[in-house]
């Protein structure tokens, strides 16, 4: 349940650790003339956020382990791979190219739509399929308020969307051990895409969002489990057919169209009942707790559902 | 090839190092999963990095004979010691899973073991694993005589249902499954061929005689 919380201190004023650790270095930089021009680009930029009412009391996974933990294949298989391997990845400049059953397609420059809509922070629980989940500040915008603009026609029913190809940029895209096939798809219902928990997310923790959690714009479906959550989106297209998805192409049988975090319908190789909520690392840090039906936000999203055997549409 | 002779000391010393070497991994990543320097998820990490090392012990337990058949390198004297390591890593591996991963909730774990067909070819793959264990001493030998050998050809489905375990443990294969998973079904494949390859050798050296 969405409760407000006027927040002390926004992560966006608050100094990032590996920025904090390094300021003797920085100011020494800055005291020889080296100009910060010449600093690497990894240094994300702040964002300019505003509070949410979507803020959840828990406390938050640390950015260090939200930034190292990522399944993000483009770039590689094993959790560390992403943020390994997604340093020569050029988030900037950016377009999204809005279309389908849509009565004034678009495609609009990513800076734009920073400007043009507020950059809210949410908290949100991120459940993965693999039975993990972490707490993390998102920063972005409502998913709704893009496709208001371009105004879907009253025959779109659904919300395709697909991420960008680069295999010059993206090793997990090169190679002879190709996991997936590209582009990365994936699809919403029409209401799903339109409800307010839904947001295109631009930045985490107060900053525009690293290489390998999805620059430099994600879906975040927070009900939903985590690779619902297409990263670095280049199209969104409205249509009337069930959009294709990735993993529902390469497993069926495993991995459903909703993807609804559900404790009561096992992924048929593993439960689904318990995640182990990433902590603060080490052995001791980190806990098991229960998932909750919708990942606790049934209050929320439960009635898009309502009637439907979710064992089937699981 | 003449292998050099050593000192029975010296060979012991040897054995007792591949044990120290073997078990290194696991406590150096322990002490890492402990102090905090295992990454965001170090209890999956941990559990992961276990499993693959019980593969890689079995890989190095069954290329032995293989490589005695070809003459590269008699290792007969390490075998003992490697197939334990690959029963200790098995052991430490489901110890992580029940005490660190399941937090020990009983009713979580045999559910998982009767329902996850995965865990379930583990769990019997490490079940396999105990009698060998328990046998692998120069006592056991002498008393089970011809049916020792019988005994530890239960490596064989237990390799099997390893590579089953681990393949289906992760949500797509890459790199790493296909080599490890290939080498142990290579290594099978091997006792296969194995019977008719000997013979072949015999007769060429009975008509050379």
């Amino acid at each position: 349940m969405p409760s407000f919380k006027v927040p002390k201190i926004p992560s966006s004023e608050i100094t990032p650790q590996r920025i904090y650790a390094r300021r003797r270095e920085i100011l020494g930089l800055m005291a020889g003339g080296a100009a910060l021009a010449a600093a690497p680009s990894a240094f994300a930029a702040a964002l300019k956020t505003v509070p949410s009412p979507y803020r959840l009391d828990e406390e938050l996974t640390p950015r260090e382990s939200v930034t190292t933990y990522n399944n993000f294949y483009e770039f590689g298989t094993d959790k560390g791979d992403p943020a390994a391997n997604s340093g020569t990845f050029k988030p900037m400049p950016w377009t999204v190219e809005v279309g389908g059953m849509v009565a004034k397609p678009k495609t609009f420059g990513l800076e734009d739509l920073m400007k043009a809509y507020p950059i809210e922070e949410r908290i949100y629980r991120m459940r993965c399929v693999e039975a993990w989940s972490m707490v993390i500040p998102w920063n972005g915008f409502p998913l709704a308020s893009l496709l208001k603009a371009v105004e879907p026609l009253g025959s779109a029913k659904y919300v395709a969307f697909e991420s960008v190809v680069r295999p010059e940029e993206m090793p997990g895209q090169t190679g002879g051990f190709q996991p997936l096939p590209w582009p990365y798809v994936e699809g919403l219902r029409l209401d799903e895409a339109m409800h307010p928990l839904t947001l295109l997310a631009v930045g985490l923790y107060g900053e525009t969002l690293p290489n390998q959690n999805g620059a430099p714009i994600r879906l975040v479906v927070p009900w939903k489990y985590g690779f619902k959550g297409i990263k670095s989106i280049v199209k969104i297209t409205l249509t009337d057919k069930q959009p294709p998805s990735t993993w529902n192409i390469l497993a069926p049988q495993e991995y459903g169209f909703y993807s609804n975090v559900n404790p009561a319908v096992d992924h048929p190789r593993w439960s689904q009942a318990t995640e182990r909520r990433i902590g603060t690392g080490g052995f001791f840090g980190t806990s098991r707790v229960d998932t909750l039906p919708f990942n606790g936000y049934a209050d929320d999203v439960a009635s898009l559902y309502a009637g439907m055997d979710l064992k089937a549409n699981f | 090839m003449a292998p050099a002779k050593l000192s029975p000391r010296a060979q012991s010393a040897l054995v007792w190092a591949v044990y120290a070497v073997g078990l290194a991994p696991a406590l150096w990543t322990f002490w890492l999963g402990a102090s905090n320097q295992l990454g965001a998820d170090p209890v999956k990490t941990f559990e992961r990095f276990l499993g693959l090392w019980t593969i890689r012990f079995l890989i190095l337990t069954l290329a032995i004979t293989p490589l005695r058949d070809l003459g590269l390198f008699n290792g007969l004297r390490y075998r003992r010691a490697l197939g334990l390591l690959a029963f200790y890593y098995a052991a430490l591996h489901f110890l992580t899973y029940a005490v660190l991963d399941q937090t020990m909730v009983l009713s979580a774990i045999v559910a998982d073991v009767v329902k996850r067909p995965f865990i379930t070819f583990g769990m019997i793959a490490l079940t396999l694993l105990v009698p060998l264990a328990v046998t692998s001493n120069n006592a056991s030998i002498r008393r089970l005589g011809s049916r020792w050998s019988s005994l530890h050809r239960l490596v064989y489905p237990v390799a099997a249902l390893g590579a089953l375990h681990y393949s289906m443990a992760v949500k797509v294969l890459g790199a790493e499954q296909y080599i490890h998973i290939g080498l142990l079904v290579l290594l099978l494949a091997y006792r296969i061929a194995r019977p008719r390859l000997m013979e072949a050798k015999r007769q060429k050296r009975r008509a050379a005689a």
